[in-house]
């Protein structure tokens, strides 16, 4: 027997490749399994429930014509896009300079404390925080009391059950998640980039305009493209808030299912909003070049 | 055979295979918590989740009632058949869709000699809707009205006797409408002289103008919580559609919150319990309902925490406080003005919600 006979190795060596080339397949099963049983599945049931008519069954396209034939449908679809893009942008606008300080004006010990009290609203309950929203808003409730109180108005005003206050809903949770997607991409920007513009000769606002604020544009769009999708398929905000005042795509949607129990409707709707997701991911992805190979 | 139908096939057999592959992941995962064949199993409405009304059942007959709890009935026939054939036992149902589920095949006859029927006030029986084919598969266990209701405090209770009131410019910005097609689109109805068990899609148009004017004086259009809290809250004065459902459980606290049937008459709203054909303990579900037809278990519905509302049993154990509340001795009235629910097919069903999306979108 030689001694290369006895050496393990090579043996080891030749079955390598074939346990590295199962152990990935092994690793992503449970990720794939899980988005087969619960994305793709329901998803394809879905798209053929889409093209059912509820009525007697049978192969329809009826209910996607619905949606580009009934102007209060589309009037949805305008409304939901209007409001999605309002809170994305103002969420941005609040979240930017919230996560700037507390990533470059609070001292690092303070920082984690400071985080967390600015997560502290995700402790409570979506649908409790909405209503207590509404009670904010309210005609006797806090804001118009101080309005009125002091002085700045006679009457109160007409906050709730607006639009105004499904924005103000939504953009009290959003700014939270962007502020901390935006924290995370300054923390994880270099010092040496502000020095290197410092040298050169770059004032604090143009080292911001032209080395911070492109370099934090990832962390901006990741957020900001978070918040467009979990806003816009938001059902609870617009329904506890919005005060049916008009309707918004993910209430269409549940409306079809309550008394009529419409799910080819529902699910022809809940389609169309999915590609309006996917064409805004299509943007955000090319715009920022994030496909990687 | 046509393309048609070969599409159809194809697209028939390809659902049958995704249905099978839901349900089988559906299984895998609920294996766990399966309703119990051994208990009873009911799908209700939130007023029959309190344990006021089932502990006392659950005590008297040494089983478990498994609740769940649902909004409307297509969510409600949704659930049935996303269900194994035996998974509920009995059913709360709009009286007006329990020939829905007759349709589908769910329930079972009820034997009338074991129900209370003659101690129900006659108009809300509503055989036309409970009774199919002459066998009787749902029993009217409360009711109520889908009125004005307001804060006798804030309006003037004489303005209230008329639907004028909800349209005109004096309570403008102070009125609430709850966010239910049928009975507003009902109270639409009585407003413009129309009845409500007569309308037709030629009614539409004028309905529409009603329906639009009434959302032109309103703050919001909101659920049941968010139309009680309004008016609980102050944030308006009227409810278009609210009633004893709204101001009875709250009157304890706000004793300002009333409402009235006006001249032009009221909506009628009424539930009934139903019993699975395909029930595996039929006996209990019987009791259930019978108890629930007692005089003491219609007092507690009535009662709920959930939710107050007429009885559908005169005999009803209610305390004379809570039948003042409830205007029980004043429903003889009541219900001679007031009007069923409208009932329409399903073509003027879609086209009826169709109008309200309307309405709900007019600025």
């Amino acid at each position: 027997m030689s001694s290369a006979g006895n050496n393990p190795l090579p043996r080891a060596g030749h079955t390598l490749p074939r346990a590295s080339s199962a152990l990935p397949w092994a690793l992503v099963t449970p990720a794939l399994g899980w988005t087969l049983l619960f994305f793709v599945l329901p998803f394809i049931a879905m798209g053929f429930s889409s093209l059912t008519a509820h009525e007697g069954g049978g192969f329809t396209l009826s209910n996607y014509s619905q949606f580009f034939t009934n102007p209060s449908y589309w009037q949805a679809m305008v409304n939901s896009l209007e409001v999605t893009a309002i809170v994305t942008v103002v969420s941005v606008l609040l979240a930017y300079p919230f996560a700037w300080i507390l990533a470059e004006q609070v001292p690092e010990r303070w920082q984690r404390l400071a985080l967390m009290l600015a997560v502290l609203p995700f402790w409570t309950s979506y649908v409790v925080r909405s209503y207590s929203w509404l009670l904010v808003l309210a005609q006797n409730g806090v804001v118009n009391r101080a309005l009125t109180g002091s002085g700045l108005i006679s009457e109160p005003v007409h906050l709730a059950n607006t639009r105004f206050a499904t924005i103000t809903g939504f953009v009290h949770f959003f700014v939270m998640l962007l502020t901390l997607t935006i924290f995370a991409n300054l923390k994880q920007l270099s010092p040496s980039y502000r020095k290197a513009a410092a040298d050169l000769g770059a004032g604090p606002v143009r080292t911001f305009l032209h080395v911070v604020l492109p370099l934090t544009l990832p962390g901006i769009m990741v957020g900001a493209f978070l918040t467009f999708v979990l806003c816009i398929g938001d059902y609870i905000t617009p329904q506890i808030l919005g005060g049916n005042n008009e309707l918004l795509m993910p209430q269409l949607v549940m409306m079809q299912i309550g008394r009529r129990g419409d799910f080819p409707l529902a699910s022809a709707l809940s389609i169309i909003l999915m590609a309006v997701v996917t064409i805004a991911y299509l943007a955000c992805a090319r715009w920022l070049k994030i496909e990687r190979a | 055979m046509s393309a048609h139908s070969k599409t159809m096939n194809s697209l028939s057999m390809l659902k049958s295979h995704l249905h099978a592959a839901c349900a089988a992941a559906a299984l895998l995962l609920a294996a766990g918590s399966a309703v119990q064949a051994a208990d009873l199993n009911a799908l209700i409405w939130c007023d029959h989740a309190d344990p006021a009304l089932l502990q006392p059942f659950e005590e008297a007959n040494g089983v478990k009632v498994n609740v769940k709890e649902f909004e409307g009935t297509g969510a409600g026939l949704a659930i049935v058949e996303q269900s194994q054939p035996g998974d509920w036992d009995v059913m709360v149902i709009d009286s007006i869709d329990v020939p829905r589920g007759v349709e589908k095949g769910l329930f079972e006859p009820l034997p009338e000699d074991k129900l209370p029927l003659a101690d129900l006030f006659a108009q809300v029986k509503m055989d036309g809707s409970t009774m199919v084919g002459g066998k009787r598969y749902g029993i009217t266990e409360k009711f109520g009205y889908n009125t004005i209701g307001y804060n006798k405090t804030k309006v003037d209770p004489a303005d209230m006797q008329s639907m004028a009131a909800l349209t005109g410019d004096k309570y403008k910005g102070k009125v609430a409408i709850y966010d239910y097609y049928l009975p507003v689109i009902g109270m639409a109805a009585l407003a413009i002289g129309k009845k409500t068990a007569d309308l037709t899609e030629a009614d539409l148009p004028a309905l529409k103008d009603e329906l639009l004017k009434m959302k032109a004086n309103a703050k919001l259009v909101g659920e049941v919580t968010a139309s009680q809290t309004a008016l609980a809250t102050g944030e308006v004065d009227i409810l278009v559609g609210g009633g004893e459902w709204v101001t009875a459980g709250l009157a304890k606290e706000n004793p300002a919150l009333d409402f009235s049937i006006p001249k032009e008459g009221a909506v009628l709203w009424s539930q009934s319990l139903a019993m699975f054909k395909d029930s595996r303990n039929k006996d209990m579900a019987l009791k259930f309902i019978q108890y629930i037809m007692s005089p003491e278990g219609q007092a507690r519905l009535a009662t709920s925490s959930c939710y107050w509302g007429m009885p559908a049993n005169t005999k009803a154990a209610l305390t004379d406080d809570q039948k003042k509340v409830l205007r029980f001795d004043e429903q003889p009235g009541f219900l001679t003005r007031a009007q069923a629910y409208p009932a329409p097919n399903a073509d003027l069903d879609k086209k009826m919600q169709d109008m309200w999306t309307e309405m709900l979108q007019a600025k």
